[in-house]
């Protein structure tokens, strides 16, 4: 029979699971029809979006670089009864996720109309701050549980850091979420100020994988498959650890937190173990960092679990979860999508209940304010 | 071995499926091809509801530009993350020995027969006239 889901499971796990609730640090709400996010843009970007629609930094018009696994990559299960795409009901996502794995906050991350991929940087703020509004009318307002996240465009900084301070005025959200795939690696100079602002604020930066730059999304090139370019999200999220800590962002802003979401784990280790020793050869390059390129991955940065990694012998998940330190993880479902996480079976081998503790929820609390 | 009378088979529609407790376990029945299937209803990988699986073909190539489909149907494929499964075994379809869902054997017979007995769901009502779908767990 199967040995995959059947794991033995440890009396405190079986204990400590009645009275867990869990923070979700990766639900994805969608708009249920264009006509909901227009009525928050000015008429000239309605008359944009209406006429001139979406266009990508990608050579694709209406569709994306590579067939994705299922319709809107969701999970077959999630399209809700009453119509609309998956993630646009939230009658139907309270009923299928909210309330079932008793999620006691969910973070939103929104994707739709590709926000951060759009060619023009104009229209693309202008959907940006569009959705801002949208998280907080349609999600956060009718279900309290539900946290909104600021999209912040760093391409055009002026307009990012902006959209930042509306937002922040406001005071609802609990993140400001930039794109993993920008002009630039997110070290660059360009990009600090967003950085500077996001850390007075004392708002964590997420970076949520996924949409297309202007660049190919492997440092190979441009992949042939859907599968390849889905294992490019974490060698995105690598070049993008590299980038922040090599330039010294946590140097330089030491109290900015910053969130990798939907990258997985599992690149971490190599990843901070090469790092540290090339630091050791070359720290003279880099006189602007003043430890060890590890450490500050240590203090800095978080990073959610999902897609999470399944090793044939599960003892090496765990020593995953050891080597990246259960204080660095928060749980995250993904919810609607199809390579959703499910709390209760994601992780196939056993946790201490302090780690389930961290993991589920106690790491994003502390982080989030929650 | 306890045999449960659970539907008529009208009850379920050809390509549709139900899900039915018996013994405190969800079991999906699904209706393929004038067949039915009993299988946990639940994907051994991520605990996935199977009655949400899609049912799809065998699809064999034996060379490039030539494909059959064969089985319409008898294949599941989980509605989270796409593992595939025999529906007739519960077998997957990528690790066959080590990776299966939990199958039930699954008879139709007539009202008639059950009503010569013995049966277990004794509060189902059965009549002469339909058939019946029974789970053997």
């Amino acid at each position: 029979m199967s040995d995959v889901i059947d794991r033995p499971i440890l009396a405190e796990e079986a204990a400590a699971r009645s009275r867990l609730r869990i923070i979700d640090c990766d639900v994805h709400p969608s708009i249920h029809a264009h006509s909901d996010i227009e009525q928050f843009m000015p008429k000239r970007w309605q008359e944009h979006l209406r006429t001139y629609g979406s266009h990508l930094r990608t050579p694709y018009i209406g569709t994306t670089p590579y067939p994705r696994s299922s319709p809107l990559i969701a999970r077959r299960d999630a399209w809700p009864p009453t119509g609309g795409p998956p993630g646009s009901d939230l009658d139907f996502m309270r009923k299928q996720h909210l309330d079932p794995l008793d999620v006691e906050f969910g973070i939103l991350q929104v994707l739709d109309l590709f926000i951060f991929s759009q060619q023009n940087l104009e229209f693309g703020a202008a959907i940006q701050r569009a959705i801002n509004d949208w998280q907080l009318a349609f999600w956060s307002d009718r279900e309290p549980r539900l946290k909104a996240s600021i999209l912040a465009g760093q391409d055009d900084t002026q307009l990012a850091i902006a959209e930042i301070e509306r937002c922040a005025k406001i005071g609802r959200y609990v993140q400001i979420n930039v794109c993993p795939r920008a002009n630039e690696p997110l070290g660059r100079r360009r990009y600090w100020p967003i950085y500077e602002r996001a850390q007075e604020l004392g708002l964590p930066l997420g970076i949520h994988v996924g949409g297309y730059g202007g660049h190919a999304p492997t440092g190979g090139g441009w992949p042939s498959y859907y599968v390849e370019e889905h294992q490019s999200n974490a060698h995105t999220m690598a070049a993008q650890l590299t980038s922040l800590v090599l330039e010294g962002i946590p140097e330089r802003f030491p109290k900015l937190k910053i969130v990798f979401i939907e990258g997985g784990f599992g690149w971490i280790p190599s990843a901070t173990w090469r790092m540290d020793r090339h630091f050791d050869a070359f720290r003279s390059e880099v006189p602007h960092l003043k430890r060890r390129p590890s450490e500050y991955v240590k203090e800095h940065f978080w990073f959610t679990t999902q897609p999470i990694d399944e090793p044939d012998d599960a003892r090496h998940l765990r020593s995953l979860i050891e080597w990246v330190g259960a204080d660095r993880l928060l749980f995250s479902s993904d919810y609607p999508h199809w390579d959703f996480d499910d709390p209760r079976y994601a992780f196939k081998t056993p946790l201490t209940e302090t780690e389930r503790a961290k993991i589920f929820n106690g790491n994003a609390r502390a982080l989030y304010k929650l | 071995m306890a045999r449960h009378i659970v539907a008529r088979t009208t009850d379920i529609p050809p390509g549709g499926n139900k899900v039915f407790g018996v013994d405190g376990r969800d079991i999906v029945v699904f209706h393929v091809n004038g067949e039915f299937f009993a299988l946990l209803n639940r994907c051994p990988h991520a605990g996935a509801p199977l009655e949400k699986a899609a049912c799809v073909a065998r699809l064999t190539s034996p060379e490039p530009g030539v494909y059959q489909r064969s089985r319409v149907g008898e294949l599941l494929r989980c509605a989270w993350h796409g593992w595939e499964f025999d529906m007739r075994n519960g077998q997957s379809y990528f690790d066959p020995k080590r990776v299966k869902i939990r199958s039930y054997p699954v008879a139709v017979e007539s009202g008639e027969e059950l009503q010569k007995g013995p049966y277990i769901a004794e509060t189902f009502p059965v009549h002469v006239e339909d058939s019946y779908v029974i789970i053997e767990t």
